[in-house]
């Protein structure tokens, strides 16, 4: 065990699979000598060589058709762009190519990938460093979307997605990178290294993916959550005090069902958070899976607590950011209702 | 000097009036319907010309390559200059007969669309030496990333056309278990990466296979094909940026047919300069050649795969053709071109130049190419028959409709077993 902040724990995934498998390549822009813009790289190139872990030009279309191509070839690319707002060059790539190639080739062509991208806000980075774009690929058929919200969890499910056959969008929240983020921005965050999330196995280990986690048990409210919003949902349901069971999803796709109703069937009320904005965000598919699997159970509507229908501002990060006030505000209406 | 230019420059940017309009360009090609063909602008080599440079030469002292025209047949069929191929007469029948097959195939699936018993077909029609003389040049454990319009690597390689078939068909022969509009083959065991209906993608993602290669210390190269009208999207700049780059074993060949459905090439920007000179400004060397030539295809190809494979890196090809038919079932060439246009084609028909070659040779005689015709129109049939027998599109044939479910990833996902069942399956 060691004690790992986010950023530490994926470079340490990263370095754990580049032993195991001759196979994991690691590159994207700033990730090779310099070690990435947030360090997740850092040393790997030094300590496997340039040929495992390198630089590439910027452009996003190319570093994921390569990936692909490689792929193919028979290598496990774990490929980083440097913000999730970049990764619309990409688009292209990543949906009509890396989620389709194994079903238009019947199975002939894998495409064993991860695009690993920093995402999220609370850190003032404006309309192109702080969106959170995973609905737009929670809905394209062959993708996998993973979001961790610890440490122990960054490290477990990037090495379950890099052993996947399939092509895996890993966002990371970036706020969370150096600390456990509650999103009450007035008080100083806490480093990882008093979070018990930060004790990290040095070897290898995973966390499976399409495996929820019940980080808060409770009985009056299911809150679903991922990333940063973990910790904002665990400091509202603190504020506010309402009995509020914390589901931390982790991956979205392949989503854990099971957990999600097995929750909102005890409590009967469910909150949806996200950052991302609202109309057809994954708290849409969210709400409405509940409604269909709980509807007998449910006391109160399925509710959304999530970004505004706008580019983030800058200026207006905290009215913006769904923080513990407004999720709090959200649990204790839904006990009126 | 009452008036400096500096002054007069000022009084200019004041009043912008005083200029006279500016006009954009929107390109022509030299003939539309009703028109004359018109061949005037096309600047070709003299066959034999063209310089062969070692296979080591830096990529900037090529330049010139880029813009003339590697031909080895001369018109009246002879093999001249420093690039005419040392190929044996098996070798030039086995390539004349490839080209055969993939046209009598491509007139046999043209008309099953026709009669209505597939949605749809592209012909290769007039390039058939692109792939033909291409896959004799390659290895066969060399992996292609083609488009739509490569059908002929392929045969080349001897997958059953049955298959072919089956998959333009979309019955229960059909690979790709009906899940592909026609043409779109796919096939791991002959190096034929899946086709995909978005352009220009397999571009890059046969450089990033090429840098796989190279990182794992194989020996293997890779091949793709666009054509002149994806060389203006974007994965063709990530392809030759990452091929340089990372000097990448692979071969970047752009079909130049002269036509993107109804765009003449000077849409793409092929007016100012030829495609193959796009590879000046990557630091890449550039070859282009006569795409109807056989014996030209084949020895650029060969250069540059053995070019690739001493690990001086990738080069570009432009293959210089006409796309002697429509663009695909679903198009209408005599809308925007002249209808002679194909017939009128300086360089020629690619089976006719590589007939009047071996003729020449005296290997090869008029009687025996209408033998051979005759033979391969005779398998083309035999295979039709029997893929018919086993379904064509729209008679309900195909694979069951439960396997629409699988595959979407590696292992069965739960929210599609639900929706199979759903649907019924």
């Amino acid at each position: 065990m060691a004690t790992m902040n986010m950023i530490q724990a994926l470079n340490s995934a990263m370095a754990t699979m580049m032993t195991r498998d001759p196979k994991v390549v690691v590159f994207g822009e700033d990730v090779g000598y310099f070690g990435g813009v947030f360090r997740a790289t850092d040393g790997l190139q030094k300590k496997f060589g340039r040929h495992r872990c390198f630089d590439t030009p910027i452009a996003e279309g190319g570093i994921v058709g390569a990936a692909i191509g490689m792929g193919a070839y028979g290598m496990r690319p774990v490929v980083e762009i440097q913000f999730a707002d970049y990764i619309y060059p990409a688009f292209d790539q990543i949906t009509s190519e890396a989620a389709r190639i194994r079903y238009r080739s019947a199975g002939e062509f894998g495409v064993p990938i991860v695009v690993r991208s920093p995402y999220g806000g609370g850190i003032f980075g404006g309309q192109t460093h702080s969106q959170s774009p995973e609905a737009l690929f929670t809905h394209v058929v062959g993708l996998k979307v993973v979001i961790p919200s610890t440490p122990y969890d960054a490290k477990g499910l990037l090495i379950s997605a890099i052993e996947d056959d399939d092509p895996v969008m890993f966002f990371e929240p970036k706020r969370l990178y150096t600390g456990p983020f509650d999103g009450r921005h007035d008080v100083a965050v806490k480093p990882w290294s008093v979070h018990p999330a930060s004790e990290v196995p040095e070897d290898y280990y995973k966390v499976p993916l399409g495996k929820a986690s019940v980080v808060r048990e409770g009985d009056e409210v299911t809150v679903l959550a991922y990333g940063t919003m973990v910790h904002v949902a665990l400091a509202a349901a603190k504020e506010s005090g309402v009995d509020a069971e914390v589901i931390d999803l982790r991956s979205l796709i392949p989503l854990d069902m099971e957990t999600i109703a097995d929750s909102v069937n005890k409590t009967g009320r469910c909150i949806v958070v996200h950052e991302a904005t609202k109309t057809s965000g994954f708290g849409a598919e969210l709400a409405a899976l509940v409604q269909r699997e709980c509807f007998y159970q449910l006391e109160a509507p399925v509710e959304r607590v999530t970004g505004w229908d706008i580019p983030y501002p800058h200026a207006f990060e905290w009215q913006y950011f769904p923080g513990p006030a407004r999720v709090g505000a959200a649990l204790r209406q839904a006990l009126e209702a | 000097m009452l008036h400096s230019p500096r002054l007069d420059r000022q009084a200019v940017a004041l009043k912008p009036a005083r200029n006279a309009p500016l006009t954009l360009r929107i390109p022509e090609p030299a003939a539309r319907p009703g028109e004359p063909a018109n061949f005037s602008q096309l600047r070709l080599s003299a066959p034999g010309a063209v310089r062969r440079p070692a296979l080591d030469t830096e990529a900037r002292s090529m330049h010139d390559l880029a813009y003339e025209l590697i031909r080895v047949l001369d018109d009246r069929g002879n093999a001249v200059g420093p690039w005419a191929p040392d190929l044996s007469t098996a070798t030039l029948l086995a390539g004349l007969r490839t080209m055969l097959l993939t046209r009598v195939f491509d007139e046999r699936m043209y008309r099953a669309q026709r009669q209505g018993k597939c949605s749809f077909y592209v012909r290769s029609t007039g390039e058939e030496a692109v792939t033909a003389a291409q896959a004799a040049a390659l290895e066969s454990s060399d992996m292609c990333f083609p488009s739509y319009r490569q059908q002929g690597l392929l045969i080349a390689r001897g997958y059953p056309i049955l298959k072919m078939m089956g998959q333009v068909y979309s019955n229960t022969l059909d690979p790709l278990l009906g899940r592909q509009m026609p043409v779109m083959y796919s096939s791991r065991e002959h190096n034929f990466f899946t086709v995909s209906g978005n352009l220009g993608t397999q571009f890059i993602q046969a450089v990033g296979w090429a840098m796989g290669s190279a990182l794992s210390g194989d020996t293997r190269i890779a091949a793709s094909w666009v054509g002149d009208g994806t060389t203006a999207e974007g994965d063709f700049h990530y392809a030759l940026t990452f091929a340089s780059v990372y000097r990448a074993p692979v071969l970047l060949n752009v079909v130049n047919n002269q036509w993107a459905i109804s765009s003449f090439q000077g849409i793409a920007g092929g007016d100012e300069a030829p495609f193959a000179a796009r590879a000046i400004g990557y630091g890449l060397p550039a070859l282009r050649v006569d795409g109807n030539d056989f014996l030209a295809v084949y020895a650029a190809t060969r250069w540059a795969a053995q070019r690739a494979r001493s690990n001086h890196g990738a080069t570009l090809i432009e293959l210089f053709t006409y796309r002697a038919e429509a663009h695909s079932t679903s198009d209408d060439p005599s809308r925007y071109r002249p209808a002679d246009e194909s017939a009128k084609w300086p360089l020629g028909d690619p089976i006719a130049r590589l007939k009047q070659h071996l003729i020449e040779r005296g290997d090869w005689s008029e009687q025996k190419h209408a033998a051979l015709l005759e033979e391969v129109t005779q398998e083309v049939r035999a295979v039709q028959k029997e893929a018919e027998a086993n379904g064509i599109h729209g008679n309900n044939k195909t694979h069951s409709p439960k396997t629409m479910f699988d595959g979407v990833f590696k292992d069965p996902d739960p929210r599609l077993l639900k929706q199979r069942q759903e649907a019924g399956y």
